[in-house]
């Protein structure tokens, strides 16, 4: 197992934004639960996690049963239940939004049941017989955890390739600390392994410490789990002033490490997504007097969630709407603010709109590089619109070589990944059989 | 993993959740997604003359915006062709060798008895129940409660029974009785290998305030039904429980009545049930409310360190007493902790207005109440009250005195604690 993080982190200044249930509140709100037939929330889930199920079984009591039926469809149901837009997800799908009652808060009820899971040290899988065949898994986020999980229980072994020195990948380096910390996600991680049987090899990247060629000859199938690219950048006037840089790489700093934030008075960061709102309400929660959110087009159109933005402007976060970037300022080789135009609604440069926003610290949140070219040299895996491109099982279109998440979906929520990093391990399963 | 292998009465399923007879073992197709879903057994719905139902036929108490906290029902036993539940029957347990059927039935000669009991074993019965229950409909024409409540009729019948069958009979009792004990024992004195109890309790669950209807509504008239679902609960398990220490009372008891989940199937074990019956939470909630059970059970088994049922059905039974053969100097004093206490002061109110007027504003200001524990009677009023699980807890206090009964004291006279509460 792989060192444990530093106790020295910014991201634990932070407190829960959704903080969890006492037993007795638990017990209220799943006794709310009107245990539908055919729950729209299931369906909503893309782990199709029993839902009304597991909520009984709080009800009654039965908490070991709940947590089983949770993690049975989702080995990752504990983050899951503290990172899922579940807004957008199960809790939008409830019955009782149609009653203009408040909905049943699955993700805090999940959240119980694994949590006392993880307190009680239940355990409730065992690996299955052993198959002989072995699988090779690269990368070790949410989408190869789940599916060496969902391998070993069917019996293969499994060895995961895994470039950084930390596992989880985005899940420990990435979300939002209000809602799960780094070292919660690892302890996730130790979770899901122990299993047994998933032999672990951390600062390797593929293709270029182990061939694919390599890999294909160790293992009897692949599966091609290492999400997305790094932090696309502007190449603006100014862009190698200091405190310019990517939001997911300053998250990163900030969940592994102490980030130095001296003398930094206002922020921007440049995007209108989900990473950007996480990184404005992660400024603003280190305290940054003022960091404003700099996006292209209007409040309306923006792709970060509602109920995520909601949550921001309640914090007091600005944003700065349907402006453009077009060079940052600096002082003494530091950044000291960024120069934007107004965009009109055809989203051309208003003449003479130009302004400076200023910013001691500016990070970029539009979007991450997809995959080039790691898997030249795999013939028959295509790439299309920077995804790796898998049929509904998560097959590629080479034999043996499966891919999910965010390479695969293009970049979705860690839900999504453990969902197909499961359902490829049952392909995989499939295809190794068919082999014999 | 404990083993949940049940034999009531010589009746064996896998588990001891059985079906009670009523709409969900109305058919084959019924029961076999029901045995797929996890139940151990089903006791089909009456078979008898097949019979016309009215329309409607339920009623449900509303508590809090959830219907069905109590149930009602003026249905009466099968309304299918005989024919077609005994083809049904052979096919389940042809498909289901290991799970229980058995086969519930109510008619009224002799020879009618002696034939469908025969064709019920010949299609594959594991047991059958004798249904001396149905308060309404039925009893009119002579059947149902009007044998239950009948112990020299009940007696003959279940001696018939008995007689002509080959595999275990049960007689399912009615509640509809001042005391359950003669009823069982003429079960038992007619040979029967086991009671089932509780039917439903004559009721009339409502009536419409604009119509001036009771409820159910059929046509512009109603009818009393029968009383079932989770606030039965308690009468149930009281009737269960006098069976069950009754010394001259001897034979297994498959207990039903406001049965909803495991926690109420384990109560009703420990009061000496050996299986366990439900109707009413699978019509609200359909058959799925299984899968808990069992594993709540397990759960709960495990973390007892039971292996099977038989270690702790009944274990309840010795420590239900008398009255008086209670320790009157027993003393429990309410504590609150005003940690958790979200001065909600529902205690107060209900000490106040009803018990013993000893839990009083706190002088602080704060809005955590204070017991006054010389006056505290211990009733646990307060505690029942108490939204916040814990927060309220009944301690026991060391007053010097020892035990003493109401019976020690008339008899013998053991001195008893001075009372509390009575603010004189
Ligand atoms: C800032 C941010 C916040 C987010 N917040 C949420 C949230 O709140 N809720 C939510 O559900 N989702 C959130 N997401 C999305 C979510 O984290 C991802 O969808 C999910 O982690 C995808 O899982 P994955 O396994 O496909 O990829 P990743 O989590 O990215 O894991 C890929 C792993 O592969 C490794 N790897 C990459 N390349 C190689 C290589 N060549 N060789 C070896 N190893 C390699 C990486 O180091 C990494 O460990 C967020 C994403 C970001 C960027
Ligand atoms: C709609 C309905 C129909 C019933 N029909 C029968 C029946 O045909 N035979 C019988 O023995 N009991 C019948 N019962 C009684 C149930 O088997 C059971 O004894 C009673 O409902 C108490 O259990 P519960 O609280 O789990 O519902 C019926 C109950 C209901 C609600
Ligand atoms: S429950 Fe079914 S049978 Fe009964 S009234 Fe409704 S639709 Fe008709």
């Amino acid at each position: 197992m792989p060192p444990p993080l530093p106790s020295e982190r910014s991201e634990t200044s932070f407190a829960d934004f959704k903080p969890a249930y006492t037993p007795g509140q638990a017990s209220m709100e799943a006794n709310r639960c009107l245990f539908c037939n055919d729950a729209p929330c299931i369906a909503a889930c893309p782990t199709g996690i029993d839902i009304p199920g597991f909520i009984r079984k709080i009800a009654t009591g039965n908490l070991r049963g709940s947590a089983r039926s949770i993690f049975d469809a989702n080995i990752l149901g504990m983050s899951c239940a503290r990172v899922c837009p579940v807004e957008v997800l199960c809790v939008g799908d409830c019955v009782y939004h149609h009653m203009g009652v408040p909905p049943i808060q699955i993700g805090k009820l999940q959240r119980h049941a694994t949590d006392v899971a993880y307190g009680e040290g239940w355990r409730f899988f065992e690996a299955g017989p052993d198959t002989g065949k072995s699988i090779g898994l690269v990368g070790a986020g949410p989408a190869s955890l789940a599916a060496a999980h969902e391998l070993r229980r069917l019996g293969h072994a499994c060895a995961v390739y895994e470039r950084r020195s930390v596992l989880g990948g985005l899940n420990t380096t990435g979300v939002a600390p209000y809602k799960m910390r780094g070292d919660r996600s690892l302890s996730e991680v130790a979770w899901i392994l122990r299993i047994g049987g998933v032999a672990i090899e951390t600062g390797v990247r593929v293709p270029d410490d182990v061939s694919w060629d390599e890999l294909s000859s160790r293992h009897d199938a692949l599966f091609i789990g290492l999400g997305l690219g790094a932090d696309r950048l502007l190449d603006l006037p100014g862009s190698d002033l200091q405190g310019v840089g990517g939001a997911v790489a300053w998250i990163e700093a900030m969940k592994l490490g102490a980030v130095d934030l001296s003398g930094v008075q206002s922020a921007v960061v440049l995007g209108g997504g989900n990473t950007a709102i996480d990184a404005v309400r992660e400024l603003t929660g280190l305290g940054i007097p003022k960091t404003t959110m700099v996006y292209r087009r209007t409040e309306a159109r923006m792709s970060g969630y509602a109920h995520e933005w909601a949550a921001a402007k309640q914090q007091g976060i600005a944003a700065a709407w349907a402006r453009q970037p077009i060079a940052y300022e600096g002082d003494g080789g530091r950044v000291a603010g960024v120069r934007c135009v107004h965009l009109d609604d055809d989203a051309q440069a208003v003449e003479g709109s130009g302004h400076v926003i200023p910013a001691d610290l500016v990070l970029l949140a539009i979007g991450q590089a997809r995959l080039a070219d790691v898997v030249s040299g795999l013939d028959g895996v295509a790439i299309e619109d920077g995804r790796l491109v898998v049929d509904e099982h998560g097959a590629t279109g080479r034999p043996g070589v499966y891919a999910g998440g965010d390479c695969a979906n293009g970049g979705k929520e860690v839900v999504n990944a453990a969902a197909e990093g499961k359902a490829a391990a049952r392909a995989i399963d499939t295809w190794l059989d068919g082999k014999e | 993993m404990p083993d949940l292998t049940t034999n009531c009465a010589g009746i064996v399923s896998p588990n001891p959740f059985w079906l009670a007879s009523a709409p969900p073992t109305n058919s084959g197709e019924q029961v076999m997604r029901a045995f797929d879903a996890g139940w151990g057994g089903a006791v089909w719905k009456t078979l008898g003359q097949p019979i016309q139902n009215v329309s409607s036929r339920f009623g449900a108490i509303r508590w809090k915006g959830m219907a069905g906290v109590g149930f009602n029902n003026i249905e009466l036993i099968t309304d299918r062709p005989l024919e077609a539940n005994f083809r049904e029957i052979a096919e389940v347990k042809q498909r289901y060798p290991k799970h229980a059927v058995i086969v519930s039935l109510m008619v009224e000669t002799q020879d009618e008895w002696k034939d469908i009991i025969k064709r019920s074993i010949d299609a594959g019965a594991d047991g059958i129940e004798l249904n001396f229950g149905c308060p309404h409909g039925m009893c009119e024409r002579g059947m149902g409660s009007a044998v239950g409540q009948e112990p020299l009729v009940n007696e003959r019948i279940t001696s018939w029974a008995v007689e002509y069958s080959t595999v275990p009979v049960l007689v399912k009792l009615t509640p509809n009785v001042d005391d359950i004990l003669p009823h069982g024992r003429a079960a038992q004195a007619g040979g029967a290998h086991g009671v089932s109890l509780i039917n439903t309790i004559k009721s009339v669950i409502g009536v419409d305030i604009d119509t001036f209807v009771p409820q159910p509504v059929v046509g512009g008239q109603s009818t009393n039904g029968g009383y079932c679902g989770a606030a039965v609960r308690p009468i149930a398990l009281h009737m269960v429980a006098a069976l069950a220490r009754d010394p001259d009372f001897n034979i297994p008891i498959s207990g039903i009545g406001g049965i909803t989940n495991w926690r109420d199937a384990v109560e009703f074990m420990l009061l000496g049930s050996t299986s366990v019956q439900v109707c009413t939470e699978v019509m609200l909630r359909g058959y799925r409310i299984v899968e808990d059970m069992i594993e709540g059970l397990e759960t709960w088994m495990d973390d007892k360190g039971f292996a099977k049922t038989d270690d702790f059905v009944g274990r309840a039974v010795p420590s239900y007493q008398e009255w008086g053969d209670l320790d009157l100097n027993f003393e429990l004093i309410a504590k609150i902790d005003a940690a958790t206490c979200i001065g909600c002061q529902l205690c107060m109110v209900a000490c106040h207005d009803g018990a013993h007027q000893c839990i009083h504003p706190n002088p602080d200001g704060s809005r955590v109440p204070i017991v006054d524990e010389p006056e505290c009677v211990g009733c646990n009023l307060c505690e029942i009250v108490c939204p916040v699980p814990e927060c309220i807890t009944m301690v026991e206090v060391d007053n010097g005195y020892a035990p003493a009964t109401w019976n020690q004291h008339v008899g013998q006279g053991a001195p008893l604690r001075p009372k509390k509460g009575s603010h004189d």
